[in-house]
């Protein structure tokens, strides 16, 4: 079923997004959360371009940047204590140059997301066709009735059975995989060609999650949608992704076709994460852990930040941040050694 | 790394524990008939309208230095088992027997007892610490409670934070919150073993890690546990851990058991179409191995009011009428190698189609993925 609705609502066309510039363009982004106490430097130059139609998965753990870095996109960020610079463009919007009501007009319409817990997002007292209809009257002026009929459809788009008791559902009377499906409902009423995803399986049990992955999968390929995936599983990222961004300490160490990262990875931090995952390993034998904790956010090293735990670093990695090279066609690498490692054996079935 | 594990010698504590009451034989703790259902208040008087069926009639035993997987999806009843277990709730149906001895009976063995040699270990690192305590005091406080010294009990807390990987000079007087959340997840699995009891239970302990931290604590898990000569019953959702940590597994659905039995046997024989289903939901790490058709649709239903007969059936791809008509038995436990699922499949004489024939419901079930 595409997404081609029965009611014609005028105006609000998704940005006319050509198939060879890139709808998503973040440049040097960096993000600084200042206090009196410190400045936690949350992104420290993050640049990526993503086509239309793309899924794009960024891998990290918490504290990594993952978050800040789609908050930065959308503008969510609290504007007194984040400090933002770097450039991020979305179709032919400047999101850091817009004002706050372009803003407005941007979230929902073109760029819209989907969050962990659906329970905090949607709000208690209004039912689901209510906030659906809300949205789509807003970024559309179409009647209410109108709305209404969309939300209906929009529910069957994304298979809540018996979607016309569920239009009169308040969140609370959903469990947490259709609550999950009405979350999306909502992010997709006004076709979006942007769809941020921070973590939305992740409150889910596994036989929900990967009915939600499969329908994301799906709709993403109907709508033609960007989708930025936000996940710290590596088999989300597995399921869904067509290029993968892995972050640690604010940076992207590793870029590339989900492919070529995962199965072929070339930066020791994804090399370990895919070791340390459990999966399949011998049940006598120890994981292979990466040691160590992630960095403290508020006093980054200089050089390259996962060197303290990384068991190839030297001297000169702590010198100076690494550069990303690329490594193969498409498939960059922010390490130093990258060249130099041994050619990793990934028994990964 | 400051949070570097220096781990003291491996010595296993020689077969023969001398804190062993009931032989080596003597299963760890036997659970029968245990029963908890919460009931729900409402309407005029504010009298019981329903009750939630979390835990019903589950009965199982935890063998003398095993680790016993328990899985199953949220609402399943996992945790309330965990609670139970602990006696952190009381129960309302069921006895456990602890190494012989009847937990909180006449001749039996005091729950003081009961929770010196069983511990616990939360899934929420940050709030099961006291946030007003260093954690070497949170540590020293049960052997204090328990009639330590305040010197011994200091001692044995920096004893112990050594033995998790940290420094107690460096780490001792630190509050929770200047901890990372591995390392508090060191703090309180230290702090479980300050009585040095016999069996931990993990609730979900390792889940609010992050991947590389999760694999450092579960081999610190398996350090401690030879180390002690500890019994674990290990609670997860995550079907990879729970493969790599047990020797047995047991899988729950709506508040029952619906499948035990040897890990090899469980992840590459599972007999409960809900056992394959979960297994099915695991993803792949492999791009290409993508899955297009869901194992199971729709979500886990509402422990109030649980369906008739099995209670899968309203997701079962095989479900029949004898299904609904009355509930599958687990069958009887022999020993460590029995391998049982409740379901009428299993059972020649129930009167399922495709009952006594397991491999032809297995091609079934793939049929039914595929199709």
């Amino acid at each position: 079923m595409s997404l081609q609705f029965t009611t014609t609502i005028p105006g609000a066309a998704p940005i006319a997004a050509s198939a060879s510039q890139p709808l998503v363009e973040v440049k040097d982004l960096t993000v600084k959360f200042v206090s009196r106490e410190a400045t936690v430097q949350a992104v420290n130059g993050v640049s990526f371009q993503m086509m239309p139609g793309e899924v794009l998965c960024i891998i990290g753990e918490s504290g990594s940047g993952k978050s800040v870095t789609m908050r930065a996109l959308m503008r969510l960020l609290p504007k007194r204590r984040a400090v933002i610079s770097g450039g991020m463009r979305v179709g032919e919007h400047d999101i850091l140059s817009l004002s706050e009501r372009q803003m407005t007009e941007l979230r929902g319409a073109t760029i819209s997301m989907i969050f962990q817990e659906p329970m905090t997002a949607l709000d208690p007292v209004y039912t689901i066709g209510e906030q659906i209809a809300e949205t789509v009257v807003r970024h559309e002026g179409c009647s209410h009735k109108a709305a209404m009929a969309r939300a209906l459809e929009l529910l069957q788009v994304v298979k809540v059975p018996s979607a016309e008791r569920r239009l009169n559902a308040y969140p609370h009377e959903l469990s947490g995989g259709l609550r999950q499906r009405a979350m999306i409902a909502l992010a997709l009423s006004c076709r979006p060609s942007l769809l941020l995803a921070d973590e939305p399986t992740t409150a889910l049990d596994a036989t929900v999650q990967i009915q939600v992955l499969i329908l994301l999968r799906k709709l993403q390929k109907e709508l033609g949608m960007g989708v930025i995936f936000v996940t710290h599983d590596l088999g989300v990222a597995a399921q869904i992704a067509d290029r993968v961004a892995v972050m640690y300490a604010g940076r992207i160490v590793e870029y590339g076709d989900v492919r070529d990262v995962l199965m072929h990875p070339r930066h020791p931090y994804t090399l370990g994460m895919l070791a340390s995952t459990v999966h399949g390993q011998p049940r006598d034998k120890d994981i292979e852990a990466i040691p160590g904790s992630p960095p403290d956010m508020r006093r980054l090293a200089p050089g390259c930040s996962f060197a303290p735990r990384c068991r190839y670093a030297d001297a000169a990695c702590t010198a100076a941040v690494p550069a990303t090279e690329d490594v193969a066609p498409g498939h960059r690498v922010a390490c130093i050694k990258a060249a130099a490692l041994p050619e990793p054996r990934i028994g990964m079935s | 790394m400051e949070a570097a594990p220096k781990r003291p010698k491996l010595d296993t504590v020689p077969p023969g524990d001398p804190r062993d009451r009931g032989g080596k034989i003597q299963p760890m703790l036997i659970v029968s008939g245990l029963k908890k259902h919460f009931p729900i208040r409402g309407g005029l008087l504010n009298r019981k309208v329903g009750s939630v069926r979390a835990v019903d009639d589950v009965s199982f035993v935890v063998l003398k230095g095993e680790t016993l997987g328990i899985v199953g999806e949220s609402g399943c009843g996992k945790s309330t088992l965990a609670r139970l277990l602990m006696h952190l709730i009381p129960r309302d149906a069921g006895e456990l027997i602890f190494d012989g001895d009847g937990v909180a009976e006449e001749r039996g063995i005091s729950l003081r007892e009961l929770r010196r040699n069983m511990q616990m270990v939360f899934q929420d690192s940050y709030s099961s610490l006291n946030p007003r305590l260093p954690v070497e005091d949170s540590i020293a406080y049960g052997p204090k409670v328990h009639g330590k010294s305040r010197k011994e009990a200091k001692e044995i807390a920096r004893d112990l934070l050594a033995k998790v990987g940290l420094r107690p000079e460096l780490f001792g007087s630190r509050y929770p919150h200047e901890l990372s959340g591995g390392q508090k997840q060191r703090v309180n699995v230290a702090r479980a073993l300050a009585l040095s009891p016999r069996m931990l239970i993990l609730d979900e302990a390792v889940s609010a890690l992050d991947k590389s931290v999760e694999a450092q604590v579960l081999n610190l898990l398996r350090y401690l546990k030879r180390h002690f000569n500890l019994t674990y019953v290990f609670i997860s959702h995550d079907l990879n851990v729970v493969q790599y940590i047990s020797d047995r597994v047991l899988v729950m659905y709506l508040g029952e058991v619906v499948e035990i039995g040897p890990v090899e046997e469980i992840y590459e024989r599972p007999k409960h179409p809900y056992t394959r289903a979960l297994l099915a939901s695991r993803l792949s790490m492999d791009p290409d191995e993508r899955v297009e058709d869901p194992p199971l649709t729709g979500d886990p239903p509402n422990p109030i009011n649980p369906p008739s007969g099995c209670r899968f059936r309203t997701r079962c791809p095989f479900a029949e009428d004898v299904c609904a008509a009355s509930a599958p038995a687990l069958g009887d436990w022999v020993d460590r190698t029995t391998h049982l699922a409740a379901c009428h499949m299993e059972n020649a004489a129930s009167g399922h189609s495709l009952a006594g024939r397991p491999e032809g419901a297995g091609a079934q079930m793939r049929l039914a993925a595929t199709a």
